[in-house]
């Protein structure tokens, strides 16, 4: 039996690799999922051979099953950064509560006896307990500041990281103690002070740092499945669980070097709530304002037109009218195509999502280094709610805090024209000198309304 | 040398049979000392699990980095519901008979990893469902 459950285990985990495989490109993304659905339905009744009692179980996954689906079902695609991180916490506290569970009752996971816990098991268990408690309270803060219940601005007090470095000495001395007493005092204290330190290592950072966050939370998520793993002597865990890790690790890598940015600084936290770099003086330099008309004239004039969708697309649900936009220039002969920095919007690959959504050509779509070089060709930059990724500054003012990311290089094509609610700086707080350059022309209103102004412009 | 009797022979084979059973028993014992000593089976898990997950780490690597960038959501969709695997633990924590603490937390996990494994799959196919219908 035991051959057999091992041996259905690894087809398991061959699925989920297969899963992640398949998403390689669109056209076996699909079939990806369904090796993922197909191993981890595997999982699941090979566990279920092994049990005594079925009732609650049942229960369980038809409760949980129907909140999932409903969820899943309704959820806005707009909204989905917040679901992700939704869906980590549940991850994080689940661990917690099986690693309860071990905890109080070994002889069913056979690591031991109560109060009689295999040492070695003890640590793994502790660890999973600290990640997955970790991962609860962090993906809930995530949550919260994407759904904007928690101020997206950094929350920063005196002594942070010291306090922060504080509690996590705290946490490797329960663990320690933990192991060396098994009393459940210490069991519980380490749950609390994960949870705290979970909301503490959150509150700093800032809304636009958040795709590297949900990227983090999500590699936790699967260290802390890993560390479950580790303590059920489970190979199918221990392998999901270093997956999952990995391709979160390398999601935040990713992001972070689209900001130009030292992971260890973006989880100090901290950017965006003071007026970062040096103040510069546009005082004397006027924008151009232009309205809804202007930019349908340049528009239908324009030969070739590059739109560049940020978070402010996602906030105005802007994606379906800026697609009749695309339809409509195209139908007078020009060339529309779509430029995606890797941090725009609030996940990695939040634009891509959303675009498909409106049903926007998957080959119009190019991510950053594929289509940079076009700009110098392009007669119009139709920028929609993003900022900071267009900002000259990255590449010209080393005082700019964002000197050195790589960013969309809007400016150089012959008119750029910008969509924003007002003329307040970016999510960053950093003033963007593409607003006062000649060839611009500031759109001021909704990303939404505007654009649909100008697809009734057009008419 | 002289020569043996078939009567000495047996008796000698009957010595060493002796001495062999003792070298046995005192093997046995030692093998059951040093497991527990180093927690055997334990131990060689430890080893094991490590080596897996090292393994895995390197496959989760260079399979990720072929994921195209495109499709970094619904990345995120899949790993955050296979991550749910967790619901293994859940389900042993559930599967006694007999109602405790311990079974309970097993339900509430087995709960939550079901919110996860459903929602994480459906939303998942509903954004790739967008990725695909507009190929033709």
């Amino acid at each position: 039996m035991e051959t057999l459950s091992t041996l259905a285990y690894l087809v398991s985990s061959i699925c989920f690799i297969l899963a992640l495989r398949g998403l390689s490109g669109p056209d076996t993304a699909q079939r990806g999922v369904t090796y993922g659905i197909a191993g981890m339905a595997i999982a699941i009744i090979t566990t279920l051979f092994m049990v005594e009692s079925w009732g609650l179980i049942i229960l369980g996954v038809l409760i949980g099953g129907t909140i999932g689906t409903v969820i899943a079902k309704k959820i806005e695609m707009t909204a989905l950064p917040q679901l992700v991180a939704a869906f980590h916490s549940l991850v994080g506290l689940a661990a917690v509560f099986v690693a309860a569970s071990a905890f109080y009752n070994p002889e069913a996971f056979s690591i031991g006896f109560e109060n009689d816990i295999h040492t070695s098991s003890l640590v793994e268990l502790s660890l999973g307990l600290a990640i997955g408690a970790i991962t609860f309270t962090g993906s809930i803060i995530a949550f919260g500041k994407l759904q904007g219940i928690v101020s997206g601005k950094p929350v920063t007090y005196p002594s942070q990281h010291a306090i922060n470095a504080g509690l996590g000495g705290v946490i490797i001395f329960l663990i320690v103690m933990l192991c060396a007493t098994q009393s459940p005092f210490f069991f519980w204290a380490l749950v609390l002070f994960s949870l705290l330190i979970g909301v503490l290592i959150i509150i700093p950072i800032g809304g636009a740092d958040m795709p590297v966050i949900v990227s983090m939370l999500n590699s936790y998520s699967g260290w802390a499945a890993a560390g479950i793993g580790f303590t059920l002597q489970n190979n199918l865990l221990i392998i999901t669980g270093a997956l999952v890790g990995s391709s979160g690790a390398i999601l935040s890598y990713i992001m972070c070097k689209a900001m130009n940015r030292s992971f260890i600084s973006v989880i100090l936290g901290g950017l965006g709530g003071e007026t970062a770099g040096a103040a510069h003086d546009y005082g004397d330099r006027q924008a151009k304002i232009g309205s809804a008309e202007d930019a349908a004239f340049i528009m239908k004039n324009a030969s070739k037109v590059i739109i560049v969708p940020g978070y402010g697309m996602a906030v105005a649900q802007a994606q379906h009218v800026v697609k009749e936009l695309a339809d409509t220039l195209k139908k007078e002969g020009v060339e529309v195509s779509y430029a995606i920095h890797p941090v725009a919007g609030r996940m990695p690959g939040h634009m891509n999502v959303l675009l498909a959504e409106a049903n926007v050509p998957y080959d119009d779509v190019h991510e950053l280094e594929d289509i940079n070089r076009d700009f110098a060709q392009a007669d119009v930059a139709y920028v929609i709610g993003a900022n900071d990724i267009t900002n000259p500054a990255a590449k010209n003012d080393t005082t700019s805090p964002i000197y050195g990311m790589p960013i969309l290089d809007v400016e150089r094509a012959k008119t750029v024209l910008f969509v924003k609610r007002s003329m307040g700086s970016g999510y960053a707080g950093i003033e963007n000198p593409l607003f006062y350059a000649d060839n611009t022309y500031m759109l001021l209103d909704d990303a939404k309304k505007m654009t649909e102004n100008i697809v009734k412009a057009l008419d | 040398m002289t020569t043996d009797t078939p009567n000495d022979i047996t008796i000698k084979a009957n010595d060493f049979a002796v001495q062999l059973e003792t070298l046995a028993t005192q093997a046995k014992e030692l093998a059951i000392e040093t497991s527990a000593t180093m927690g055997g089976h334990e131990a060689s898990f430890f080893l094991n699990g490590l080596t897996v997950f090292i393994l895995a780490c390197f496959v989760g690597y260079y399979v990720v980095w072929r994921v195209t960038p495109a499709l970094h959501s619904p990345l995120m969709g899949v790993t955050n519901a296979i991550s749910s695997v967790i619901i293994v633990g859940a389900l042993v924590a559930a599967g006694p008979m007999d109602m405790s603490f311990s079974k309970f937390m097993g339900f509430l996990a087995v709960i939550l990893a079901s919110i996860n494994i459903f929602g994480g799959f459906i939303v998942t196919k509903r954004m790739l469902h967008m990725f695909s219908k507009k190929k033709a």
